[in-house]
């Protein structure tokens, strides 16, 4: 988050730079089953962050010595497309995708119930269309849903979204310009019926008591997308039962 | 941590569930635990989506999800449809549509002792071939271990082959084959439904032969719905009537 | 590709006989499991550099070391030094690790460093401009960990730190014709402006507990982690969960106030090291 030279006003009147309000998430879109050839698959859209999670697996480890004795072995990539954002990425995997890669791995471990599948792959790919904040977040998202779409056990979904301080408000979703001129960036994923968090990271400077305030409504919001991705799957199903 | 408690439903039976959904609480029976999981607090969550199935008797409830999509996973005992992908020294590997390949020894296949040094495998199966076997071994720690040595089992020599979702396979053969029994039935094809998905046909004419593959398609894609044997029925009927096999009102 | 690491192995009577110990709020080497184990902080230990630190924390030792040079700024901060974090685990460090580029654990640990001395500012990089808009100095910080008994990354902020607030900046001159600067690296006596201390503490769960500076053997055990950085000022300028598990809500607020009390003791650590205490 580096400050530029000319920062705008990000809160006015109460309202956010796009006319949200603090705790409102962006317009949210969530399609399950986009692609033919994954397992699963799944389109997830919060506002202009357009994401798009694919999953093949449980199938056979390739190369075999990557094989677990005892549960299934998940690999994800996380991608921002050369044309994703204002200025072309370098199809080349950056650090920062190195590191997502792994965040968001380790915000699905967790649900995966990994051990029915010994020496199997779980492949994960999250492609972002269209970066405009909170990619990560929305592929947590996008790619839990595609897991379910393939019918891998979770013990629950897992929804993610950003919290930001902006002109020193907490809101929710954060969008590109928030993130680029905000004070802190917190992206959370969680398991909503376990109660347990999954991802969690800070990129800037809050108090504690901001802190708190920023999981109760990252959570918040959280709740909210899930409810959505329960309707997602099972939109899939209702759709074919009503012919 | 869940004492006995009476068992409260919030689903009703053969309803779609999905991941995440709290499908019961308290005391409840378990039959598909990969399935549906039980919190701390009693409450009872399911982790794919499936369809689920209640059973209440006078003192307990018990309680199974089916799943409506997923890899075929090797269960001991079930009959896959493999294709020969590879041949080793003694034994061909088929795929089986599994995480891993179906190992078929040579022995097993030709009943009788094998001698790599005297006689090569490709003689028998070679690449491409098409076996139906039953799942011999399998403990998820090795490659699973097939074996031909039963009624209907080996080497296909004719017929037609398609593919389903594994998971939807018991809804085409149906409670106690009630819905296989009614497709062979009606279209007078020899069906046999591989657990991995694989479905071979024997039909008397293509034009049959296409109407049991529309059939048996209805039946994965409509798998989570109710009254699916008789719709099935009437379509294969319908198929028939439009395609000229029978005439209006009869059959 | 991030792929689900190997688990060491760890015997089950092994496992059992560290939660065992936890339970009794101790570490295996006997100090409770809120404490750090003993840090041993060598400040300029390589003259070439314009600033170092070798850390020892109790086993796992890290050498940090900063280069400064003369570069261009970013476009979008024309009136500000450059920051670049790079991390290596070098192949002497463990058996596990391996000659190469930085794998995605380095990576990591690499940008949470940089991302929480980044946000709060510690180094006041406007004041690393040569010629506004054209020349500033790039702060090179350089973290190699040298031997690994657990807490990596806490050892590693802690090299950071004292390597950056030791670090001095060599005399120059700019040549007012061609606008070249020329670097007397003999001569160094301004100070790297700093504006504030920051320590990461991080929070493992292992089993029930939540443990802070564990060794490597019960490190591996821990099912998450969750790295709190935090500033002298009483802010939390970075956090970064790790792991293939969870936390609960309530953990985590546990976890910082964990981290909120013994991040101070860190950085008063830091500054007694290099005679600020």
């Amino acid at each position: 988050m580096v400050v530029g030279k000319e920062k705008p006003k990000l809160i006015v009147n109460g309202k956010r730079v796009d006319g949200r309000a603090p705790e409102e998430l962006r317009p949210v879109r969530m399609e399950v089953g986009v692609l033919k050839n994954a397992d699963g698959s799944a389109l997830v859209e919060y506002g202009n962050t357009k994401v798009l999670a694919a999953v093949y697996g449980p199938r056979e480890v390739m190369p075999k010595h990557v094989a677990l004795p005892d549960r299934a072995v998940i690999r994800c990539r996380y991608r921002m497309l050369s044309f994703s954002a204002e200025e072309r990425k370098s199809p080349a995997p950056s650090r920062r995708e190195i590191e997502l890669s792994k965040v968001i791995r380790e915000a699905l471990e967790p649900a995966i119930m990994s051990e029915l599948f010994p020496r199997t792959a779980i492949d994960i790919f999250i492609e972002v269309l269209n970066a405009d904040g909170g990619t990560r977040t929305a592929g947590v998202t996008a790619a839990s849903l595609a897991l379910a779409d393939a019918g891998i056990p979770l013990r629950d979904l897992v929804a993610g979204v950003a919290v930001g301080k902006v002109d020193g408000v907490l809101v929710l979703d954060i969008n590109q310009i928030e993130d680029m001129y905000g004070e802190a960036d917190m992206p959370v994923a969680a398991m909503p019926s376990l109660g347990r968090i999954t991802l969690l990271q800070l990129n800037g400077v809050l108090t504690p008591d901001e802190f708190r305030q920023a999981l109760a409504l990252a959570l918040y919001g959280i709740r909210k997308l899930y409810d959505l991705q329960k309707e997602a799957l099972r939109r899939k199903y209702i759709s074919t039962a009503e012919e | 941590m869940a004492s006995s408690s009476k068992p409260i439903l919030y689903v009703s039976n053969r309803q779609v569930v999905v991941v995440g959904d709290i499908v019961a609480s308290g005391d409840v029976i378990i039959d598909s635990p990969n399935y549906l999981q039980k919190l701390s607090d009693g409450r009872v969550i399911a982790t794919v989506t499936g369809l689920i199935d209640i059973e209440e008797s006078e003192n307990t409830v018990r309680l199974r999800v089916i799943p409506l999509k997923g890899r075929y996973i090797p269960k001991e005992g079930d009959i896959v449809i493999g294709i020969v992908t590879d041949i080793g020294v003694t034994a061909w590997f088929l795929d089986i549509r599994a995480p891993f390949p179906g190992v078929l020894n040579a022995a097993d296949y030709l009943g009788r002792p094998f001698n790599p040094a005297s006689e090569s495998l490709r003689k028998y199966l070679d690449v491409g071939d098409v076996v139906i076997a039953k799942i011999a071994q399998y403990d998820r720690t090795r490659d699973p271990i097939l074996t031909v040595q039963d009624k209907d089992l080996g080497k296909v020599v004719e017929g037609s082959l398609i593919e389903i979702e594994p998971s939807r396979v018991p809804r085409v053969i149906g409670k106690k084959r009630s819905m296989i029994n009614m497709l062979m039935e009606e279209t007078g094809c020899k069906i046999i439904v591989g657990n991995n998905g694989r479905i071979l046909l024997r039909c008397p004419n293509p034009e049959i032969e296409a109407i049991a593959i529309l059939a048996i398609k209805k039946i994965e894609e409509e798998a989570h719905t109710m009254g699916l044997t008789e719709r099935v029925r009437d379509f294969i009927i319908e198929q028939k009537v439009r395609r000229g096999l029978i005439g209006h009102g009869s059959g | 590709m991030s792929v689900t690491p190997e688990q060491p192995v760890i015997p089950k009577i092994r496992l059992n006989a560290i939660l065992n110990v936890m339970s009794k709020g101790v570490h295996t080497d006997k100090r409770p499991l809120h404490s750090y184990r003993q840090i041993e902080i060598k400040t300029g230990v390589v003259p070439n550099a314009e600033g170092s630190a070798l850390v020892k924390l109790g086993n796992t030792q890290v050498i940090a070391g900063v280069k400064l040079e003369v570069g261009q700024p970013y476009p979008d901060t024309p009136n500000e030094g450059v920051l670049i974090v790079n991390t290596e685990f070098v192949p002497a460090a463990s058996p596990t690790f391996e000659p190469g580029p930085p794998d995605e654990n380095a990576i990591e640990l690499a940008r949470v460093i940089d991302r929480s001395l980044r946000e709060p500012r510690v180094i006041d990089l406007s004041k690393l401009v040569i010629i506004p808009g054209k020349k500033v100095w790039l702060v090179w910080l350089d973290i190699y960990v040298l031997d690994h008994d657990g807490n990596l990354l806490d050892a590693s902020m802690l090299a950071a730190m004292a390597a950056l607030a030791t670090t001095k900046i060599p005399k120059y001159e700019v040549n007012p014709g061609t606008g070249e600067v020329v670097i007397d690296r003999t001569t160094r006596t301004t100070p790297l402006p700093i504006s504030k201390f920051v320590a990461t503490v991080t929070v493992n769960k292992i089993g029930n507990y939540l443990v802070i500076d564990p060794n490597q053997e019960e490190e591996s055990i821990a099912t998450a982690r969750l790295a709190i950085s935090v500033s002298e000022d009483g802010t939390i300028v970075g956090m970064q969960k790790m792991g293939m598990g969870y936390f609960t809500e309530d953990e985590i607020v546990k976890a910082i106030e964990l981290a909120l009390q013994k991040g101070p003791e860190l950085i008063n650590t830091i500054k007694a090291s290099i005679g600020m205490g």
